[in-house]
C-alpha cells in the first residue's frame, strides 16, 4: 500500500493480546492522532459515481 | 537458432513416436511476425511446425494447468521457474512432465520494436545478436540488446531450473541489478507514488490480456468477476482499475518469476511488472527466496519461520 502511495501513516498494524487493554488504547491514541495530522483521506476513494 | 529448432522438433518427435507424451507444448510460426503462437503438437509428424526463436515470449507453463495427460513441454529459464510453481501448488504432477529445457537469451520487446517504425513491420529475422526488421520494403538491423524485453534485460535466469532433455548447452547468465526500477519508485514521497501509479494505469482498458496471460492467474473465478461480495467494481474508474492491479499482484505475492507474460500481452503497453516486481523483491530481501528455483522447499508465504520479519508489527 505505501508503495502505491497511500501516506504510512495510515497503515498500521500492531499485535495486542486481549488482557493489553492499556495498550490497546495506547495504541488507538497513537493512530487516530497520526491519522487526523494526515487529513481526510483523498486516494482509494470515489467521489462520484461516474456515469458513462 | 536453426539448431535450436532442429534440436527441439528431433526431441519432439522422439518423444510423441515413443510415447513418452500424448503432447508437446510448444511454439509455431504465427501470422504476423514476432507474434509467435503456442501450439499443442500430438503427431510426430506435425513437430516440425515447432519453431524457436526470439519471440516465444509467451509463458507456456500457462497450459499446464490441471492438465491430464503426459505432457512434454518447451521451456525457458521462466517457464521451468512456473513449471516448478505449478508442481508445488498442486495444478500439474512431475511425473506427467517431460520437460525440454532451453537455454535462453531474451525475448524482443514487440511494443517497443513496432513503436520504433512508422509502418507494418512485415518481416522480423534474427542472425546472432543482431536482429533484421523489414519496414515498408526496407531493412533495418537492430541490435538485440537494443529491443529485448525489460524483464530479460534484468534476467538472473536464463537457463531452465529443472529439465529432463537441454536443447543446447547452457548460456551464460547476467549479473545485474534486477531491481533499480522498483528502487525509483521506492524513492519517492507518496504523492509522487500515487501519481506514477494513476499515471501508469490511466491506458487500462480492463480488458485482462494480463491476468490471462500469467501462468499464475489460475483460479477458477477470479477475484474480479466475482459478484457476491463483489471485490472490486468492474468499470473504468481509476480506483477499480488500482485495486484490480495491486490485488492481483499481490496474489502474485512470492510466486512471481517476472516472466513479462503480463507486460507482453498488454495491448495498450502498460508495465505492469512494477506491482508484481516489488513484491518479488520483498520475497527476496526479506525472505530469500526466488520462485520457482526448487521443488524441495515451500514458498515463504505458506510456511511459518520464527525469524521470519516482523518489523512492521508495532
Amino acid at each position: 500500500m505505501e508503495h502505491m502511495g497511500i501516506e504510512p501513516d495510515r497503515i498500521h498494524y500492531s499485535w495486542i493480546s486481549s488482557a493489553e487493554s492499556t495498550k490497546f488504547v495506547e495504541v488507538v491514541k497513537e493512530v487516530t492522532e497520526k491519522v487526523k495530522a494526515l487529513g481526510p483521506n483523498q486516494h482509494f476513494a470515489k467521489h462520484e459515481a461516474k456515469v458513462a | 537458432m536453426s539448431e535450436y529448432n532442429d534440436k527441439i522438433r528431433e526431441i519432439s518427435q522422439r518423444l510423441l513416436k515413443e510415447c513418452q507424451v500424448d503432447m508437446v507444448i510448444g511454439f509455431r510460426k504465427g501470422s504476423m511476425p514476432m507474434m509467435n503462437e503456442p501450439c499443442f503438437i500430438k503427431n510426430a509428424k506435425d513437430a516440425a511446425q515447432l519453431v524457436w526463436d526470439s519471440n516465444c515470449g509467451i509463458n507456456l507453463a500457462n497450459y499446464l494447468t490441471n492438465r491430464t495427460e503426459k505432457i512434454g513441454i518447451i521451456a525457458k529459464g521462466c517457464d521451468s521457474r512456473n513449471i516448478v510453481t505449478h508442481i508445488i501448488e498442486n495444478k500439474i504432477s512431475r511425473e506427467q512432465l517431460v520437460i525440454i529445457g532451453v537455454p535462453c537469451q531474451g525475448m524482443i520487446d514487440k511494443h517497443k520494436t513496432t513503436s520504433m517504425f512508422a509502418g507494418d513491420i512485415q518481416d522480423v529475422t534474427e542472425d546472432g545478436g543482431k536482429i533484421k526488421i523489414t519496414v515498408n520494403g526496407q531493412v533495418n538491423e537492430l541490435d538485440k540488446a537494443d529491443v529485448l524485453q525489460k524483464n530479460c534485460a534484468v534476467c538472473t535466469h536464463r537457463n531452465p531450473v529443472i529439465y529432463d532433455e537441454m536443447v543446447a548447452d547452457p548460456v551464460e547468465e547476467q549479473n545485474v541489478d534486477r531491481y533499480e526500477d522498483v528502487r525509483q519508485i521506492e524513492a519517492m514521497n507518496p504523492e509522487e507514488k500515487w501519481n506514477y501509479f494513476e499515471e501508469l494505469l490511466s491506458p487500462c482498458i480492463r480488458c485482462y490480456a494480463c491476468k490471462n496471460a500469467c501462468p499464475l492467474c489460475y483460479c477458477p473465478t477470479c477475484f474480479v468477476d466475482e459478484s457476491k461480495p463483489q471485490w472490486v467494481g468492474k468499470g473504468q474508474d481509476p480506483t477499480d482499475v488500482r485495486t484490480f492491479h495491486f490485488l492481483r499482484a499481490f496474489h502474485c505475492g512470492g510466486r512471481c518469476t517476472d516472466c513479462g507474460a503480463c507486460e507482453r500481452a498488454c495491448p495498450v503497453g502498460i508495465n505492469m511488472r512494477v506491482f508484481t516486481k516489488k513484491l518479488e523483491k520483498d520475497s527476496f530481501e526479506q525472505f530469500g527466496w526466488e520462485a520457482g528455483l526448487t521443488l524441495d522447499e515451500r514458498p515463504p508465504l505458506d510456511t511459518y519461520r520464527p525469524d521470519d520479519p516482523d518489523e512492521f508489527i508495532k
